[in-house]
């Protein structure tokens, strides 16, 4: 309660100092972008972090997402107060329907296998986007020339509105029953099978809910970028991805959140250093698995309700996103 | 051309490429069989390979053989430095940081290369110097006949090696029961370093190879290639020495039918959806062996 609270205030705070232009423009778009990787991220962190499988293909359903919403808003002539929400809704549906398809027969497969097929899928998917014109003669994504003219409707505010949503559904699932099924597949999936627990339900369940949110950044993404093309969700993307959950702690929801911020505006800081910044990217990872396995965070999740009642009420409002923090500095 | 020998060119182009995968596809194989590691760096392995190749031809004027030679030496020093880096501190590991760190180095050695030799890809020179064989109206060319005849005397060679050698036994029992082979007396280490330099070996060969028929290198080359090389060792089922070799020729010439068919846009489809179909149906592959997990 308390964070949606401290939440609701940042949020109309900083979107106040964005739109009166005491951040500058360059700020605000590399804020939205982490905002878009953040939501990525929370997402394969519901499949990895909390179902413990490992899907190579996220950046299909980030696809998935970006083309319906983009070829929707494209479509259609609603006010674009409407066709945000609608957009981002359809494409968020899209994926996790795809994702619900995709996970039946991925998720009867085992750890590496589960890894290697979802891979294929991503695969596909961007092949697909690629060259269905040419088969079909549509006119629909336009293949490698790059679907454009998609209007740019994501903007500080709505992103940020997402990433709070994101949280909040991901947040209550976990705390449910329905979430401690998840954790009890991930911990032993034996023993929760033996106690009675639908491996199968609640492992697509968690995977059509990753794809979903996926989807839904997919959406944010085509709506900042305005144009969209495949290759940029190949496989490197679901890596990118991957290692963004893997350093901020498998499991961890502000883990994840950290490690999107610094992972997206660590490059653009170092803009001077750019043909190294992808080594020190890969040298980061390898260094952090050796020396700490579990990643940055581990699995341990930030509240600010327990850190005020652990501090016995005294409340010092450390703020909940850190992302937040950046533009006053 | 007659329909004959379009065939004919068709299927040596996919007896060609599915050698090269079948070759890389072992080096995955043998790795994943020993430690379970999906070796995600082994693409780039050929990507090195192709380096030293261009670098040896064209920078120091060597002939393609010592090219050949080194371009070998170097996978395989590579992929034991690896192995010594970043997968033994990892061992006791969950499987899962292994893997990412895979993905880490394959992601070091490319950006490594991009800076080193630059985003564009280097012309190799000819390594092999074979005149086409014309049989009645066919013609096969001389480097796919090298290609096919170097990988499956390589495949031979590799057959021997672990049904024969003393090390090719321990090869076989760490992969079978790790725990009981260290009780019976074989080195964990050792085993698994001899693993990577084979399979590292077996890499460079196949980059050889695979600059025989395109001839350059880039920083990224590795990538694709590993991807479907891994695509046919999970096809013939992982672990498995003869799976990889039936996985790469399988995948190779897929391939080759589907740009026969005018679908070469949508080739990569084609491989992934292959192994999709296989893996709904068998789960562990055409040869895999089927464990089955005890509580």
């Amino acid at each position: 309660m308390i964070n949606t609270v401290l939440f609701v205030v940042l949020l109309t705070g900083s979107t106040g100092l964005v739109n009166s232009g005491s951040v500058s423009n360059y700020y605000t778009r590399v804020l939205i972008l982490c905002g878009i990787n953040m939501i990525l991220a929370l997402s394969l962190n519901i499949a990895t972090g909390y179902l413990g499988q490992l899907p190579l293909g996220h950046a299909g359903f980030m696809a998935l997402g970006a083309y319906t919403s983009a070829i929707f808003m494209r479509g259609v002539t609603v006010s674009p107060d409407a066709v945000f929400p609608l957009g981002i809704l359809i494409g968020g549906m899209t994926a996790a329907f795809v994702g619900f398809l995709i996970g039946i027969p991925a998720l009867r497969l085992k750890g590496d296998y589960l890894a290697i097929i979802t891979l294929g899928f991503g695969e596909i998917i961007r092949v697909v986007l690629l060259n269905i014109d040419s088969v079909l003669g549509f006119k629909l994504t336009y293949g490698a020339a790059s679907l454009k003219n998609i209007p740019k409707t994501t903007n500080f505010f709505n992103t940020f509105l997402c990433v709070a949503v994101t949280c909040f559904v991901i947040h209550t699932i976990m705390k449910s029953r329905h979430g401690r099924a998840i954790l009890s597949i991930r911990d032993n999936e034996i023993a929760a099978e033996a106690c009675g627990i639908n491996t199968t339900y609640y492992k697509t369940f968690g995977f059509t809910l990753s794809a979903f949110f996926a989807g839904v950044a997919g959406a944010l993404y085509a709506g900042y970028l305005g144009v969209i093309s495949p290759a940029a969700f190949g496989f490197m993307k679901s890596i990118e991805i991957l290692v963004t959950v893997v350093l901020g702690g498998m499991g961890s929801m502000i883990g994840s959140i950290i490690s999107a911020t610094v992972l997206t505006a660590l490059p653009e800081l170092l803009r001077a250093f750019s043909q190294y910044r992808m080594i020190a990217y890969s040298l980061l990872l390898i260094v952090v698995m050796i020396f700490k396995p579990t990643g940055l965070m581990g699995s341990y999740d930030f509240s600010l309700s327990t850190l005020l009642s652990k501090l016995g009420g005294k409340p010092k409002p450390k703020p909940l996103p850190e992302k937040e923090d950046e533009p006053h500095e | 051309m007659s329909l004959f020998s379009t065939i004919v060119s068709q299927f040596m182009n996919g007896l060609q490429t599915g050698s090269v995968y079948a070759l890389v596809a072992l080096g995955y194989s043998m790795v994943y069989g020993i430690i379970l590691l999906l070796n995600f760096a082994h693409g780039d392995i050929i990507m090195v390979g192709a380096y030293t190749a261009w670098l040896f031809m064209v920078n120091f004027g060597q002939s393609p053989i010592i090219a050949v030679i080194a371009a070998i030496a170097a996978c395989t020093v590579l992929g034991v430095v690896i192995e010594k880096v970043a997968y033994t501190p990892l061992r006791k590991a969950p499987r899962l940081s292994l893997l990412i760190t895979a993905i880490g180095i394959s992601f070091l050695l490319e950006n490594l290369a991009q800076i080193i030799f630059g985003a564009g890809a280097k012309p190799v020179p000819a390594i092999v110097n074979v005149p086409a064989i014309l049989l009645g109206s066919v013609s096969l060319s001389g480097t796919a006949i090298v290609t096919i005849v170097v990988s499956v005397v390589s495949m031979i060679l590799l057959n021997l090696l672990i049904k024969k050698s003393k090390m090719g036994k321990a090869m076989r029992a760490v992969s079978e029961d790790t725990g009981a082979a260290q009780l019976m007396g074989i080195s964990l280490n050792k085993t698994i370093t001899f693993t990577f330099a084979v399979g590292s070996a077996l890499a460079g060969i196949g980059s050889v190879l695979y600059c025989a028929a395109y001839p350059q290198a880039s920083p990224t080359m590795g990538a694709m290639l590993g991807l479907k090389a891994f695509v046919a060792a999970v096809l013939g089922g992982i672990g498995s020495i003869p799976g990889a070799m039936i996985g790469g020729f399988a995948i190779g010439l897929a391939e080759a039918a589907a740009s026969a068919f005018g679908l070469s846009v949508w080739k990569d489809a084609v491989v992934f959806g292959i192994l999709i179909i296989v893996l709904v149906v068998k789960p562990t592959g055409l040869l895999g062996r089927n464990l089955q997990e005890k509580v």
